[in-house]
């Protein structure tokens, strides 16, 4: 009963987040950030949380989504449907096509060798200068109205936040079918004990594989969203500045729970927009918070205080 | 081929760097189980404790000195922030902490230092080119080679005569018959903390020497050193060592033909390896796999 209760409440907040987030000192765009990153790191989390591969490079499936949707609606076609799809799709199939190079690796060796590859994705981008706009990023591009039959929409920041609300519910539910499913099972199953699940015949790195790319087309939506928000990919999407990011995020709300990323992820962007306007060093600050949340909340918010959250 | 022959030579002293990075990196990784993600900001420490240090001690004395007390301000790390996270099996935590670190050492940096570069003086003897042929094989230079070269050595001596270097190596293999055996783990962990982040220390001095200082100079180090151990195979420090030379040499030698894509080639170099030879060029069969 909690639980639907919980969810209707999370519901309501976000609907009208638009209407009231102005009122409490934000703004739009920071509301809409909030969505795309909880979609990136409940995405990454369907590896991290749930099937025990830790993943630190998941930033370069963020930022192919997001450099995949600019690329399309700057050379390709004026379509910000189709901007989605082609980025969902360029960071999906690169992380399923790479999927096999990491599948049978387990702990920090699966941990080193996503990072590497992230930055192969990097220095792609900064590098082939003519077509990404190298270093200071690829601009040049806007999200287009969108059509049904004779009528467009236009996507003001409130209308694209809702756009963005509809993509946060649609993977949700997928996500929560996924883990409710056989598959889901099994991914939770490998994670507690990998080697009992080899005895019994599973072939566990398929269902690496299988959770490594479907986090990969997750997190690759996530970023060509981004992309459309700032109308801007930057190199610093690929990062794995960025990709430790997203695993504090998942850590500070609770990695087996989920909706433990969307807490995580609420307060680790606020807190970021607070401190990089009110000090020079936040840097410090965010470095603080990785060694405090490790240090003192290892389990997460919702893992420490959730008791009536839902493991899955 | 005057052109490859530098950036070739370019790329090795690079790779040098890797090397050192990835020799410390391997040793923590080794043994703490550890992926070290402060480890480009120990080079940074040392980098900038050298800038700082070669007023009073002159280049020389910061040499020493800088790489020493970059390993002591790792002892110190290790016991109030790592140490902590060995009971937790997940090695999630120790990369979490460390990545804050990281950020922590940076910005701490730009906050003592500033953020605009700064040269490190080495003496006049050191950058006059050694030949009168090749203008770019200067002092320094030899001398970055030959430092690298004598602790490597170094290393592989202590690791093979010294009684701290045995239990390490033994460490390595089998940690819990170690403690069974009477040697204090929690100590010898902690020392071999300290060593790595000699390494990462000194590879900053060097470094700073032909690259100055920035306060970022670290992150641009620390991932090709990931590399480095990568291909060079995880679990082998001799690995580690030729893994940072070759694609220091690797890049190097893209500069010429290619330069834009110096940087990718050795991800992709690690991709070749991982498809060819999984375990990389001197890895151990079946380790974390």
């Amino acid at each position: 009963m909690t639980r639907y209760i919980s969810l209707a409440v999370m519901g309501a907040v976000l609907l009208t987040l638009p209407q009231w987030l102005p009122a409490v000192g934000g703004y739009t765009a920071l509301g809409s950030k909030v969505l795309i990153y909880a979609i990136a790191t409940m995405g990454l989390n369907l590896l991290l949380g749930f099937t025990g591969g830790l993943s630190f490079g998941q930033a370069a499936y963020f930022g192919l989504g997001a450099y995949g949707a600019g690329m399309t609606l700057k050379y390709l076609a004026a379509s910000t449907p189709l901007a989605i799809v082609i980025g969902t799709a360029v960071g999906g199939l690169a992380a399923t096509l790479l999927g096999p190079l990491v599948m049978r690796r387990r702990g920090i060796y699966f941990a080193m060798i996503t990072i590497a590859i992230g930055q192969l994705f990097y220095f792609l981008m900064v590098r082939w200068n003519n077509v990404t706009g190298g270093e200071d990023g690829l601009a040049g591009f806007s999200r287009q109205p969108l059509h049904f039959g004779g009528t467009s929409v236009d996507l003001t920041s409130t209308n694209f936040y809702y756009l963005v609300l509809i993509c946060f519910a649609v993977a949700v539910a997928v996500m929560w079918g996924l883990l409710q499913s056989p598959l889901g099972h099994t991914w939770v199953a490998i994670r507690e004990n990998r080697r009992r699940m080899e005895f019994l015949g599973i072939r566990v790195e398929r269902y690496v594989w299988a959770a490594f790319a479907i986090a990969g087309f997750v997190s690759a939506l996530a970023g060509a969203l981004n992309a459309l928000l700032f109308n801007f990919a930057s190199p610093q999407d690929l990062h794995w500045i960025l990709s430790g990011d997203f695993v504090i995020m998942i850590v500070l709300g609770g990695m087996h729970r989920f909706f433990g990323p969307l807490l995580g992820v609420v307060i680790f962007v606020v807190a970021q927009d607070y401190l990089s306007g009110v000090t020079q060093n936040w840097m410090s600050f965010i470095g603080l918070i990785f060694v405090m949340i490790v240090l003192l909340f290892p389990k997460g918010i919702l893992g420490a205080f959730g008791r009536g959250a839902r493991t899955a | 081929m005057e052109l490859l022959l530098f950036n070739s030579f370019n790329g090795l002293i690079q790779g040098v760097f890797y090397a050192l990075m990835a020799l410390g990196l391997a040793l923590i990784l080794s043994l703490n189980s550890v992926i070290n993600m402060a480890h480009g900001g120990f080079l940074v420490i040392g980098a900038y404790l050298a800038y700082s240090l070669s007023g009073y001690l002159g280049f020389w004395g910061a040499l020493v000195a800088a790489p020493v007390l970059t390993g002591i301000i790792g002892l110190f790390a290790e016991r109030a922030l790592i140490r902590p996270l060995y009971k937790r099996s997940d090695p999630l935590y120790s990369l979490l902490l460390t990545f804050g670190l990281a950020l922590i050492i940076e910005d701490m940096t730009r906050t003592i230092w500033g953020a605009q570069g700064l040269p490190l003086e080495i003496p006049d003897v050191l950058n006059s080119p050694v030949s009168a042929d090749y203008f770019f094989i200067t002092g320094f230079r030899v001398l970055i080679m030959a430092i690298t070269a004598a602790s490597a050595i170094g290393l592989y001596l202590a690791l093979r005569y010294t009684l701290i270097g045995i239990r390490i190596r033994a460490g390595i293999r089998d940690l819990e018959t170690v403690s069974a055996l009477g040697v204090n783990i929690y100590k010898l962990r902690a020392l071999n903390f300290g060593f790595g982040c000699i390494f990462a220390g000194l590879a900053g001095v060097l470094a700073a020497g032909v690259l100055g200082l920035t306060p970022p100079m670290g992150n641009s180090l620390i991932m090709p050193s990931f590399v480095a151990i990568i291909v060079g195979g995880v679990g082998s420090l001799f690995g580690a060592l030729i893994g940072g030379l070759l694609i220091g040499l690797a890049a190097g030698i893209t500069t010429t033909y290619y330069p834009a894509a110096s940087e990718a080639v050795i991800y992709l170099m690690m991709l070749l390896v991982l498809v060819i030879r999984p375990r990389g060029l001197f890895g151990e069969e079946g380790l974390f796999e």
